[in-house]
């Protein structure tokens, strides 16, 4: 079972305690943007094999929104931070990278 | 007004925990900045209680503060004082950014007392309720709904749930305790 810390309770809370939100960091496309980025805004993601960043929200806890760092195939959760951020923070990225070397980072 | 009346009016089974409902509480919604003085002001003025952090409950002469979420508590007190109560932490707040809405008869409250009350919520909740200690709140579910627990003492149990699963919380925890489902481990 994915066991995910939350940022704001410091509670190590499970999957049933959560609920996915999907991939973190998306740019949104809203009005006056063209179809092409609209689209890619709406449907395209990275689904990757491998190091994922997600959101996920503590829903039956304190129903905080926040971000998560995991491996899709391992399952490993490399670490989870606030969702007060554009980005993964650069520790993070670099704790994977150091990992994974052949990981081709975040972007 | 019509008599206040809680949600199963003190419904209680004796299995190998006692499950109990509490009656009338009075509950109160705060959210603000919780690192404010002005908070940590008003809260102390209407229970007594110090600032609780995270995932704690603290407790004062007139109610318990539980901590919900980095911007909620929850105020623990009398039913009958509730009103009172929030328009006294209102008028303390001041112009401060927050909201003190009066909760009490949207909830439901169960006592769980035994020996094993750490194991009938353990039962139900993803939660681990071995490290559970008096003063600490977890705010999690229970099978199919959000509940909030903390306990008063190391063997009883309070179990903070929507008043519109009342009936299903009860039959859960009375479900959990029924004798025979001992499981031993907390």
């Amino acid at each position: 079972m994915l066991i995910l810390e939350c940022p704001y309770c410091g509670v190590m809370a499970d999957e049933t305690d959560l609920h996915g939100g999907g991939e973190a960091h998306l740019k949104r496309f809203g009005p006056g943007s063209s179809d092409d980025e609209f689209e890619t805004y709406l449907f395209h993601r990275k689904n990757p094999k491998g190091v994922h960043f997600e959101r996920w929200r503590h829903v039956s806890g304190c129903g905080k929104w926040f971000h998560a760092a995991r491996n899709t195939m391992t399952l490993e959760v490399y670490g989870t931070y606030p969702a007060q951020t554009y980005e993964p923070p650069k520790e993070l990225v670099a704790k994977i990278k150091k990992k994974h070397p052949e990981w081709g980072g975040y972007e | 007004m019509s008599n206040a009346v809680s949600a199963l009016q003190g419904a209680s089974f004796d299995g190998y925990c006692k499950v109990e409902e509490a009656g009338l509480t009075g509950m109160i919604t705060l959210r603000g900045d919780l690192a404010s003085k002005g908070v940590a002001k008003a809260v102390k003025a209407v229970t007594g209680a110090a600032m609780p952090g995270q995932g704690e409950v603290t407790e004062g002469d007139k109610g318990r503060v539980g901590w919900m979420s980095p911007d909620e508590l929850l105020l623990i007190v009398d039913h009958a004082e509730a009103p009172a109560i929030v328009d006294a932490a209102t008028a303390s707040l001041g112009d401060e950014h927050s909201l003190v809405v009066n909760v009490s008869d949207a909830r439901a409250v169960y006592r769980v007392k035994g020996a094993a009350c750490r194991e009938i919520i353990a039962k139900l909740a993803p939660a681990d309720t071995s490290v559970m200690q008096p003063g600490m709140l977890r705010r999690t579910r229970i099978a199919q709904v959000p509940a909030a627990f903390y306990l008063e003492d190391d063997e009883t149990a309070v179990v903070v749930c929507f008043r519109s699963v009342a009936q299903y919380a009860f039959d859960l925890l009375k479900d959990a305790a029924q004798p025979g489902g001992e499981v031993g481990v907390l």
